[in-house]
């Protein structure tokens, strides 16, 4: 399903993200499996897409291998134009990538705040917390760890790829444990980042119908393939 | 109270001080009381026959800090020091110790501290003690040992922490509670090259109703060693909890013994321990908000020892 593309807002793809014949493979005693089958796309700024698929098919590691989690076997990233396949995560983030885990990740002694402040060390609204719907005075000093529910744990997650405002940001299941009323907030969040930012790359990984329906282009991944 | 510029960053360090506080004190540089003052409810006093001091904290204070630093900044110095608190019923206090060692000699510099408080009752005390080494040489050595006497409805707090640079510890910490007390334990500490840190926790909850909640933290690096007991003894009605988490980095080695001890049906006694590298997935995590691995390695350590 390619949905066709009307990006008011992109007029140049200088700074598209492009994946060129990406494989990627699980060795596995001597059976090899290939996660990814030289996959070759074109992400452009102003877009909003969501990539979908089974279990299994490959969506996250392409997203890992998109931040610099994991290197492909074979392929090319490019960044505006820029070979990045060599750089490592930091790097990448540097130049403007941002990811959101399926799961986020829990610290001992790291406050939200703390989060949020690497983030964006200029951060001092915050704002991303109540844009995901968590009051700032309630949250920004607990500590990112199991006291906080599975949902208020995702939203923090979110939230920092917010506040990184990156070029690409990348969110991997943002729907994953939230509540159905924040859910809907969610969809009005992506709604408003893809509308006020043209220059901007957003990819959801996805299997939600509401989070399709305000794509600009949906993906399917099956097998390693597009 | 004439200090060097070395005596200044230990006292700043361990105490959180740039001179003489407001309230009691008891200043201790090598071996010597350098500046003491008691105030209108807290009587500091010398003792006699061995070294160290008495506080007396009359009934009834409330909101008095009283500062005991103490200095050791000359090579090869050597003390045993006994400081005994005692605090009137219903006070409220915080009581900053801490011990800071220079040494640029080829002895070792050795402080052991030995502070006993008795705590009347329904008081709410806190306790902060920091150790600190620094200076070219080996031989920072520290070891506290701590006793604590909880009377019916006291609340102690006790932060424990070495910062840095002590190449052997050896800490005792020993409570004993009454009805209804309360004693929160905090435990932070950080070694490395080559360095050995021993901590020997032990609470006896001797009174119904009364609370103990020990939570230790520790990173070891390098080569250094780290070995923790931590020993909870329930008698009665009564609730203990304790955790012990370390990371552990490079080649250090880390000991972590939980111990419980329930002699009454109605003791309820928890423990926790986990020891670790760290977790891969939070240095990827800091790394994709732009931290460097250095970094996010930083970050995380002194997030778990803050």
């Amino acid at each position: 399903m390619d949905k066709s593309f009307h990006g008011s807002g992109y007029k140049t793809e200088r700074d598209a993200l492009e994946l060129k014949n990406i494989s990627f493979l699980i060795i596995n005693g001597e059976r090899n499996r290939h996660v990814l089958d030289n996959i070759s796309f074109k992400f452009k700024p102003g877009e909003l897409i969501v990539l979908t698929g089974p279990n299994g098919s490959g969506k996250s590691t392409l997203a890992e291998i998109i931040v610099g989690i994991k290197s492909p076997k074979s392929g090319q990233i490019l960044l505006g134009g820029e070979d990045i396949t060599s750089k490592n995560i930091t790097e990448r983030a540097k130049l403007g990538i941002s990811y959101s885990f399926q799961q986020p990740i829990c610290f001992k002694g790291v406050t939200v705040r703390d989060l949020l402040e690497i983030a964006r060390p200029e951060n001092q609204a915050f704002k991303e917390l109540e844009i995901v719907g968590l009051e700032k005075d309630e949250y920004l000093d607990r500590e990112v760890n199991k006291t906080l529910s599975g949902g208020e744990l995702k939203r923090i997650e979110i939230a920092t790829v917010l506040a990184r405002n990156s070029k690409v940001m990348i969110f991997d299941e943002p729907e994953a444990g939230i509540d159905i009323w924040s859910f809907d907030n969610l969809i009005k969040v992506f709604k408003k980042l893809r509308q006020k930012n043209k220059d901007k790359i957003i990819i959801i990984i996805s299997h939600q119908k509401p989070i399709m329906d305000i794509a600009d282009r949906v993906i399917i991944l099956k097998k390693g393939s597009l | 109270m004439n200090l060097d510029e070395i005596e200044k960053d230990l006292l700043k360090r361990v105490a959180d001080i740039s001179g003489v506080p407001e309230g009691a004190y008891n200043f201790r540089i090598n071996g010597k009381s350098v500046g003491k003052k008691s105030t209108k409810n807290i009587d500091v006093k010398s003792k006699a026959e061995e070294s160290g001091i008495d506080v007396f904290i009359e009934p009834g204070t409330k909101k008095d800090v009283v500062h005991i630093p103490v200095i050791l900044s000359e090579s090869g110095h050597k003390e045993t020091v006994y400081n005994d608190f005692y605090i009137g019923d219903n006070s409220e206090v915080t009581i900053v110790a801490g011990c800071g060692i220079y040494n640029c000699g080829v002895k070792n510099s050795i402080h052991d501290g030995i502070h006993a408080f008795h705590v009347g009752k329904n008081c709410k005390v806190k306790y902060i003690e920091k150790h600190y080494g620094t200076g070219p040489s080996a031989g920072k050595i520290l070891n506290p040992t701590t006793e604590l006497h909880l009377d019916e409805s006291s609340y102690v707090k006790l932060e424990l922490e070495q910062i840095a640079g002590v190449d052997s510890t050896s800490r005792l910490t020993k409570a004993d509670l009454k009805n209804d007390a309360k004693i929160e334990i905090e435990e932070k500490l950080l070694t490395h090259g080559r360095q050995i840190a021993k901590s020997n926790i032990e609470v006896t909850l001797e009174g119904e109703n009364s609370t103990a909640d020990i939570v230790s933290r520790s990173v070891a690096r390098d080569t250094s060693k780290q070995n923790f007991k931590l020993h909870i003894t329930g008698k009665t009605t009564c609730r203990g909890h304790s955790e012990c988490d370390a990371i552990i980095m490079d080649d250090a080695k880390v000991i972590a013994t939980p111990s419980l001890d329930a002699e009454s049906l109605n003791a309820e006694l928890i423990h926790e321990a986990a020891i670790g590298k760290i977790a891969g997935e939070q240095l990827t995590k800091l790394m994709t908000l732009g931290l460097t691995p250095d970094q996010a390695e930083s970050k995380i350590i002194n997030g778990f020892l803050k």
